[in-house]
């Protein structure tokens, strides 16, 4: 046992002095010398025809270095790679260039890039190119999109219909035929922007007399980017460096491959000057993925004692006008496969149409996927209860897992790790105080106050592994980790990663289990991430993965060091390797603790390598690849508690109370912040975010004017609990938390607010439940 | 959000601005530039030029001059909120200002900038509107005086000449039992106005209404009076059937905004609502 156990402990994030204090290492903070700025001519039309680029009146102008369109880099830069080619889905990717050749598809689609001694210039040069269109009708809804008549963005995607996806699990059809209760639905769950509070960037330098090319990006996914700029450009990827030390948020936009970075980096070697290319929001808003967006078709057979016997899902997902990276099975795989949520549902049919549109990509946003089928999930199983008068408590009982069934294997074919399902709902049914709670309620009403109290039990699938079932899923990479855990001479360690921490603190975390396994502070370990010169090859930080997928990484490497150690302790003890325990950061011979080594010792004797074991090599250091058995599935209960200004639509939040289980819990003050981060993204899409386009395809929220992201004062406390049910999947214990409350959140405050609205006879509104919607759903059912 | 390229001034005097305004006819003038700045980094805005007034002497504080209350143009919002004698006479300034953006917007931004500005979603112009605020302007031909209900006349277009600058805005100070209140539906983006009312009602010894002012402002293209609904009040006990009687009328003979946060019809709706309880709050104070 370690002396100072840390694995449990909230240790301050280390990462934070910096990165508050303005000292961290943000794409946009690195300066070279000869930098010339980039910056880009963007489409204001959703659908057009390019018939003219004029660029010479730009070109003309002091201070501009180069013009580029579409044209003029055909030759130089293959297309935006897509990576998620979902199988037996007749799957259309179409070429989606990084500068718009013949047509462009959405506002916001690149036409053009300037590159100029500075960004003022190069802004001023923008508004000098001239560009000829010819106006084609746009189409933004997904769902008419399909319909014969609509226009088409491609000649190659008929209909708009970029794949349709299937799974059909379990018999539903003879489900719904003998159900006592059915209940069909259109749930629409709309469209967000992500919002990270760093815009993205790049900083590309190629340098003609090596051929080296180095990019600063914003990236969660450092490696994967050098492999993908590697395809596009060509440049071999041993000569291609990816550093993303520090980025300022991503919540999986910033895991795509986009143009930004492929043309900095072609253009770059074009001119062999160092490029920078930063959006402002306003780009962000336009050019960097957006999230969500379905209209789903919902089918519910259930018996009348409450229990579900089958679902039935018809989703429109708008993919876009062209196919992001991840972007094919963010609406499948990740939305499919959970559509049993925490429920034992033995029938689940799946039909998924991935529909291209004039608006901007969509891919994966915190969550992803999983969002979308919880969101369904748990609105239907709060109509069953209102169609059977049950508590929506009851009825959510009545259908979970139970916890004897664990691991449980899903008719979608997921095995849940381990769970206790009724344990989160009880926990908080207790904090919230909720028999009170409904007391109150009743009295409001009488008085004619609309307080809601709204439920929502998820499960999610996170740590998102292993290789062969991304194999399987048609996902075009492995989801195992990297970690490379170097001893120093004088027994500092450093720790090399293939997560790339953006908020997440692995910083923090990654430390605590090192400094735990090795018995040395932590203040003697290192994380290092970001930069692919110095971290073995590795996935990154999306999909709740990095601790229980990378840090299981760092464990098994930092056991490899243990072991090479044991054995030079050993020698230097003069006893069998068998002989010599470890604990507390100091090697002994059992039964003598006197006769010790310390790791530091033992570090500095592996470099001086003076005397080493028969067949020992020198040095202390170990690589491991880990690629786990299984996902882990993370569950809980969150329990929002909301009042309806029936006057005026307007929401205000009582009391949230969220119980997890995330397993084994690292750093407590971490998870925490995680939830509260994930509750008030989930909460915002409830209640104030949404994208939102005119029927030409212009985007109406293009601003943070429009785009409701939500200020502290917005949102109400968070009571945040947790149960402890640890996953077998890794050594930890750990699950992952990252995602938990973008994923609960949503359904837990929308169906506060239905059950608020019920008195009107309101068992269902589309989110997002902004004022004016609540009002006229009111004032419908008042007459 | 880059600006397009421009000349910046920074003049001593009043009389120094205007020369300047009148050789630039394609400059701004600048004061907190918490709604011009943003306007230029979007390109919305592409003056050639600026000039900072802020650093005129004398066009920034804060007097009494007995029964009025001068507020210099390019006093900030945060010396206002600050000041004893407006939180004492003006109270419903400290209140409007205190949801008027952050912290960064009332140290930077001003009175005068805000009204100039005349964002139809701002605050002040619905409340200056109620307290019957006059405003003084000196432009190359002098000096005259514009009363606030002949300032705001369409979307960001005040009474003001191009080449003339706000200099003072006078308040009366309010007369014996008055009351006033401010009551703002945010944008829960932007933060900026909806719908915003502003009430300011005086009672008699009989506890009737003997005069109010209400206005609104966010619901249509810039702030205006609500003199119906004034006029249904004046003479009346301010009981909950009067003012819902008299804030039906607030929306009549109004044009509406509409856009992606809220309708025509809604704004509408908010209006009647927001005046109701800005004329609520207003009689209950002045009842004391
Ligand atoms: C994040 C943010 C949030 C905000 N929220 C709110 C809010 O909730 N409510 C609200 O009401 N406002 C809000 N504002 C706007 C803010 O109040 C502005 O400061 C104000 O509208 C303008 O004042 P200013 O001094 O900054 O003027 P400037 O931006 O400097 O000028 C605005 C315009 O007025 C002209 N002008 C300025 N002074 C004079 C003068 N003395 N004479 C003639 N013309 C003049 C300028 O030429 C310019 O055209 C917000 C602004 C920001 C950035």
């Amino acid at each position: 046992m370690a002396v100072t156990k840390l694995f449990g402990a909230s240790v301050k994030r280390r990462e934070d002095p910096r990165l508050i204090t303005g000292r961290g290492n943000f794409t946009d903070h690195i300066r070279l010398p000869g930098t010339l700025f980039m910056a880009l001519k963007r489409s204001p039309h959703a659908h057009a025809r390019i018939v003219r680029v004029d660029v010479s009146k730009a070109r003309a102008m002091p201070g501009v270095v180069a013009v580029y369109t579409g044209q003029d880099l055909v030759d130089k830069l293959a297309p935006v790679p897509c990576a998620w080619l979902i199988p037996n889905s007749d799957l259309k990717v179409p070429s989606y260039r990084a500068l718009a050749v013949d047509k462009v598809r959405y506002v916001g689609d690149a036409v053009a890039a300037v590159v100029a001694e500075n960004r003022y210039v190069a802004e001023d040069a923008l508004e000098a190119i001239d560009v000829e269109y010819e106006v084609l009708p746009a189409i933004v809804d997904q769902e008419q999109a399909t319909q014969d008549g609509a226009p088409q963005l491609y000649d190659d995607v008929p209909n708009n219909i970029a794949f349709h996806w299937k799974l059909h699990a379990g018999d539903f059809d003879s489900a719904w035929n003998q159900a006592e209760v059915k209940l069909s639905r259109r749930l629409i769950n709309h469209r967000l922007i992500p919002t990270a509070m760093e815009p993205r960037g790049a900083l590309a330098h190629y340098n003609p007399g090596t051929g080296d090319l180095t990019i600063w990006c914003t990236s969660q996914n450092p490696h994967v980017h050098r492999l993908l700029l590697s395809a596009v450009t060509g440049i071999p990827e041993t000569r291609i460096r990816v550093i993303a030390t520090d980025v300022g948020g991503g919540f999986g936009s910033k895991i795509p491959m986009y143009s930004g970075e492929m043309l900095a980096s072609a253009i770059s070697r074009d001119l062999g000057r160092p490029i920078k290319w930063f959006e402002s929001r306003r780009e962000n808003y336009v050019a960097t993925t957006h999230g969500r967006d379905h209209i789903q078709y919902v089918d519910l057979a259930a018996t009348r004692e409450g229990k579900v016997t089958g679902i039935r899902v018809k989703s429109y997902a708008n993919l876009g006008a062209y196919l992001s990276t991840a972007s094919p099975g963010v609406p499948t795989w990740l939305f499919g496969l959970m559509l049993c949520g925490a429920y034992a549902i033995p029938a689940v049919h799946v039909d998924v149409f991935g529909v291209v549109t004039n608006t901007t990509p969509t891919d994966a946003y915190r969550g992803a996927g999983r969002p979308e089928a919880t969101y369904l999930l748990e609105r239907m199983m709060d109509l069953l209860a209102r169609e059977l008068g049950m508590d929506p408590a009851d009825i959510r009982r009545k259908n979970f897992v139970p916890k004897e069934q664990f691991p449980y294997t899903t008719a979608t074919g997921l095995q849940y790790d381990s769970g206790n399902y009724e344990a989160t709902l009880d926990r908080a049914l207790e904090l919230v105080n909720y028999q009170q709670l409904r007391r109150e309620q009743e009295e409001l009403r009488a008085q004619g106050r609309y307080l809601g109290i709204g439920f929502s039990t998820y499960v999610e699938v996170c740590g998102l592994a292993p290789s062969a079932a991304a194999g399987a899923m048609g996902f075009q990479g492995g989801l195992w980790e990297s970690a490379t855990v170097r001893v120093h001479p004088s027994g500092k360690v450093s720790v090399f990663t293939g997560s790339n921490p953006h908020g997440q603190g692995e910083e923090t975390t990654f430390a605590q289990i090192v400094a735990d396994e090795l018995g040395i502070s932590i203040d003697d370990v290192e994380i290092v991430h970001g930069d692919t010169e110095m971290i073995p090859f590795g996935m990154g930080t999306y999909g709740s993965r990095s601790l229980a997928v990378g840090g299981t990484a760092v464990i098994m490497a930092t056991r490899k060091v243990k072991e090479k150690a044991t054995k030079i302790a050993a020698h230097l003890l003069e006893v069998a390797p068998e002989d010599v325990t470890f604990e507390n950061g100091r090697f002994f011979v059992k039964g003598a603790p006197d006769r010790a080594k310390t790791f530091q010792e033992v570090a500095g004797a592996a470099y001086l390598a003076w005397s080493m074991p028969e067949g020992v090599t020198p040095g202390l250091e170990e690589t491991h690849f880990h690629d786990p058995i299984n996902n882990t599935f993370p569950f809980g209960c969150h329990i929002c508690v909301a009042e309806v200004d029936a006057d005026t639509g307007k929401v205000s939040f009582r009391k949230y109370v969220a119980v997890d289980d995330v397993g084994n819990v690292v750093n407590p003050m971490i998870v925490d912040g995680q939830v509260h981060g994930g509750i008030a993204q989930g909460l915002a899409q409830a209640v104030y975010e949404y994208a939102a386009y005119d029927e030409n395809g212009q985007l109406l929220t293009a601003t943070l004017m429009d785009y409701a992201v939500p200020k502290a004062s917005m949102l109400p406390r968070f009571d945040v609990d947790r149960t402890v049910t640890p996953t077998p999947v890794n050594p930890m214990g750990a699950k992952g938390a990252g995602e938990t409350g973008t994923i609960a959140s949503t359904p837990a405050v929308a169906n506060a607010i239905i059950d608020a609205l019920s008195p009107f006879g309101i068992d269902h509104l589309d989110i997002p439940l902004t004022p004016e919607r609540i009002w006229r759903a009111v004032q419908e059912r008042r007459g | 959000m880059y600006p397009s390229t421009f000349e910046y001034y920074r003049p001593s005097s009043v009389s120094e601005a205007i020369q300047l305004l009148s050789q630039n006819p394609d400059a701004k003038l600048l004061a907190g530039g918490h709604s011009l700045i943003p306007a230029m980094k979007l390109r919305l805005s592409s003056p050639a030029a600026l000039i900072d007034i802020t650093r005129i002497p004398g066009l920034s504080g804060i007097r009494d001059t007995g029964d009025r209350v001068v507020i210099g143009a390019t006093t900030t919002y945060d010396e206002v909120m600050r000041s004893e004698l407006i939180q004492r006479t003006l109270p419903i300034l400290p209140e409007t200002i205190d949801v008027i953006g952050d912290l960064q917007v009332r140290n930077l931004g001003t009175i005068g900038g805000s009204l100039a500005h005349a964002d139809p979603a701002a605050d002040l112009p619905a409340v200056m509107l109620a307290l019957g605020a006059e405003f003084k302007a000196i432009g190359p031909n002098g000096e005259r005086t514009i009363p606030v209900d002949q300032f705001f006349v369409d979307l960001f277009t005040t009474a003001l000449q191009p080449n003339e600058i706000l200099t003072e805005i006078a308040i009366p100070k309010p007369a014996g039992r008055t009351g006033m209140a401010y009551e703002k539906f945010a944008n829960p983006a932007s933060g900026y106005a909806v719908v915003g009312a502003a009430a300011v009602v005086t009672l008699g010894a009989d506890g009737r209404v003997t005069a109010a002012r209400v206005a609104v402002t966010g619901a249509g293209p810039y702030a205006v009076r609500r003199t119906e609904t004034e006029q249904a009040l004046v003479g009346q006990e301010p009981t909950t059937e009067v003012i819902k009687q008299a804030s039906q009328r607030a929306s009549e003979g109004m044009t509406f905004n509409s856009d992606v946060f809220a309708s025509d019809e809604y704004r509408a709706h908010l209006t009647r609502v927001f005046v109701g309880r800005a004329i609520a709050k207003a009689a209950q104070r002045a009842q004391g």
